[in-house]
């Protein structure tokens, strides 16, 4: 009954960044009044007409909002069932939602009067993101980065240091996304007077988790104009992929109260489910606490984190943002999976079907409506939002196929 | 009274301070855990904090990540790590024992489960890093319910309308964090520790240790001289990590001897 009526006039998270028992402030005591300053500034700056429209003109013609919806209509004849489709984030600045987070979060730090942004980064892409603001505004910028993803992710390296941004690989742990977020965090707690930290995506200690959202609710509030007058009414469900849930989150929140909209996160199956080899917390982990909030993990008997697996960088991660957890355990969201194979299928499809190459994370995504669509009718809408462009992933894919390029 | 108050009452009685030194449980390996908390003990130790390894300790330096990365790949976990306090235990019943670690393995063995398995191994206080007090209301009645002490963290950066808050659920001592940054850096400024002091004296009226970059004799005992106790962490995981395992006790036990005899010269 709770759940009902926070769903009924949605006003989550509380003041202290809680969804239901998710979110939260779990930091180390240094950053607690950094992250107060954070809230306190950000607060101000939601409701303040001169930021707000200052926020609009960058995502106007800087990053080119509002982006288009698409109508997939080869993919959807060749399923024959549902409609499919897509909202094109992929053709954002830098080519993918990312950035409408780092415009809003490198605003914000101008604001604060920072000069320095420092920024974790698993595929890149956020830290090209955050490197191209950062350009843009005259900031200096760090990203960390796992040493095995600055392996793995060579193009988008040499990206960031173009744009005058530091890469820094990170070689502790896993050496992956979840360690450079950590070293992130020893960053932001030896520097916390003069820097700002520009997370990815919609986890981290409040305000992250409702900021990112808020920066990437864009994509839906668009999605609520546009849909009825391009499409004549709004989506019977949403589809998108979840790593920390930032593209996902953006698209549903301006939906959560609109119960006819089913809103469906698709996580990294990997090597898949029973494997174990995979990114998916929310369909295979359990609640617990790690980089400042509440939320579903992955994690071994003893609460130690788990290495995951994915094809995706991007959705490599092993935890999830705190919203999500709620939404899932409040039934208004569903949460499902797709694997590697599936996604490079997707990923084929859309790219011979529409001539449109998606992200290996958003293939996930446009994987999962390949798999309902047959199930459905004509007259059904899916929206699937298609978060990034795959040029990124061309060594993946090729490799995949056995080619070296 | 809880072991941890006893300890410094009679410190004070004795016009000392106290000496804490931090090691990783499981670091380099369990076994050897008890022996070098017995050394240290001997060596001058007051108070032993004890670190619960976890994959992902943010608050961390590179010294104190690899001690947990060790103890790790010995597959040492928080029930290892209360079997290790209660090896311990069997012939030391005196010195306190404080659990230093993160969040997320207390919260896998869930807060009721954790309360009582660390009270039946001996455990004395409980400082889990990214728990602050508004987050860890449950867990510490659980803890007190046990008779545990929660220690808290205070920073260069806590505003002193906190420290009430932060006075308000702790007990045992509190740990002021000597410097902005990870644990082990170089950039500890006395004058600030100095200046903070006082401040969190007027709030908080626990005893008031001090840790983060103390790396000699000569620095613990210009803190001690301010505070109430010192805590030696990266420096001490250094020579664990340096050292041969048939020397591991032994260097240990030099490193705080030293700082003992720096703290106690007249
Ligand atoms: C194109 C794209 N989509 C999705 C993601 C996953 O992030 P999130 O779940 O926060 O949207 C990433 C992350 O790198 C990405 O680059």
């Amino acid at each position: 009954m709770q759940m009902y009526e926070a769903l009924q006039a949605y006003n989550l998270p509380d003041e202290r960044g809680h969804f239901g028992v998710y979110g939260g402030v779990f930091v180390a005591e240094t950053l607690v009044h950094a992250l107060e300053e954070l809230r306190q500034s950000y607060e101000q700056l939601r409701q303040d007409n001169d930021f707000l429209s200052e926020l609009d003109y960058e995502l106007k013609h800087y990053v080119g909002r509002p982006s288009p919806v698409y109508y997939a209509k080869r993919l959807s004849e060749k399923l024959g069932g549902a409609q499919i489709w897509l909202k094109r984030e992929d053709l954002n600045h830098t080519g993918a939602h990312k950035v409408n987070n780092t415009v809003g979060q490198a605003l914000l730090a101008r604001h604060m009067g920072k000069k320095r942004v420092i920024a974790e980064t698993g595929a890149g892409q956020h830290g090209v993101a955050s490197a191209t603001v950062a350009a843009r505004y005259g900031m200096e910028c760090v990203v960390y980065m796992g040493s095995e993803d600055v392996k793995r992710q060579a193009s988008n390296v040499y990206r960031m240091k173009l744009l005058g941004a530091t890469v820094v690989p990170v070689e502790s742990g896993s050496k992956t996304l979840k360690d450079a977020l950590n070293e992130a965090m020893r960053d932001w707690v030896t520097n916390v007077e003069d820097t700002f930290y520009i997370i990815g995506t919609v986890a981290g200690p409040h305000p992250y988790p409702m900021m990112v959202r808020d920066f990437n609710s864009v994509v839906g509030r668009e999605l609520r104009v546009q849909m009825p007058h391009e499409v004549g009414q709004q989506p019977d469900a949403i589809i998108a992929c979840v790593g920390g849930g930032s593209n996902a989150m953006g698209a549903f929140y301006p939906y959560i109260e609109d119960k006819s909209v089913r809103l469906i996160g698709v996580e990294a199956a990997g090597y898949g489910i029973s494997s174990g080899k995979h990114a998916a917390p929310l369909c295979s982990g359990r609640p617990g606490v790690l980089h400042g909030n509440r939320t579903y993990l992955m994690q071994d008997e003893n609460g130690q984190i788990a290495e995951t697996h994915s094809i995706s960088a991007g959705l490599d991660y092993p935890g999830v943002g705190p919203e999500h957890a709620w939404l899932k355990d409040s039934g208004r969201a569903e949460y499902v999976a797709a694997d590697d194979k599936q996604a490079l299928e997707a990923f084929h499809t859309l790219t011979r079907t529409e001539g449109i190459m998606p992200a290996l994370e958003s293939a996930h995504a446009v994987a999962y409506a390949m798999k309902l669509a047959p199930q459905m009718s004509k007259d059904v809408v899916l929206l699937v939002n298609l978060s990034g462009r795959g040029d990124k992933d061309m060594d993946t894919v090729a490799r995949a196929s056995g080619i070296k390029l | 009274m809880s072991r941890i108050s006893a300890t410094f009452q009679k410190l004070r009685s004795d016009n000392k301070k106290a000496l804490i030194p931090f090691v990783t449980a499981g670091d380099p390996n369990g076994q050897l855990t008890s022996m070098i908390m017995h050394g240290l003990v001997e060596a001058g130790a007051d108070i032993i904090e004890l670190g619960v390894p976890f994959s992902d300790p943010m608050a961390d330096g590179p010294t104190i990540q690899r001690s947990s990365e060790r103890a790790l790949e010995q597959g040492v976990g928080l029930r290892d790590v209360l079997q290790i306090v209660s090896r311990f235990r069997q012939t030391d019943q005196t010195t306190p024992i404080v659990l230093m670690g993160y969040a997320n393995p207390i919260e896998a063995m869930g807060y009721s489960e954790f309360a009582h398995q660390a009270q039946v191994a001996g455990v004395d206080g409980v400082l889990v890093v990214d728990y602050p007090p508004e987050e860890s209301r449950e867990l510490t009645s659980r803890l007190k319910a046990s008779g545990l002490d929660s220690i808290f963290l205070l920073a260069p950066t806590t505003l002193e309308a906190r420290m009430d808050e932060v006075a308000r659920t702790a007990s045992g001592y509190v740990y002021y964090v000597s410097l902005k940054g990870v644990t082990g850096a170089k950039n500890l400024d006395l004058s600030e520790v100095a200046e903070k002091i006082p401040q969190i004296r007027a709030h908080v009226d626990l005893p008031i240790g001090v840790g983060f970059g103390i790396r000699d004799g000569k620095t613990a005992r210009a803190v001690a001289e301010l505070s109430d106790a010192v805590v030696i962490g990266s420096r001490l995981v250094e020579e664990i990590e340096q050292a041969a395992p048939q020397d591991v006790v032994a260097r240990a036990s030099a490193l705080i001897r030293e700082i003992r005899q720096a703290l106690d010269r007249a």
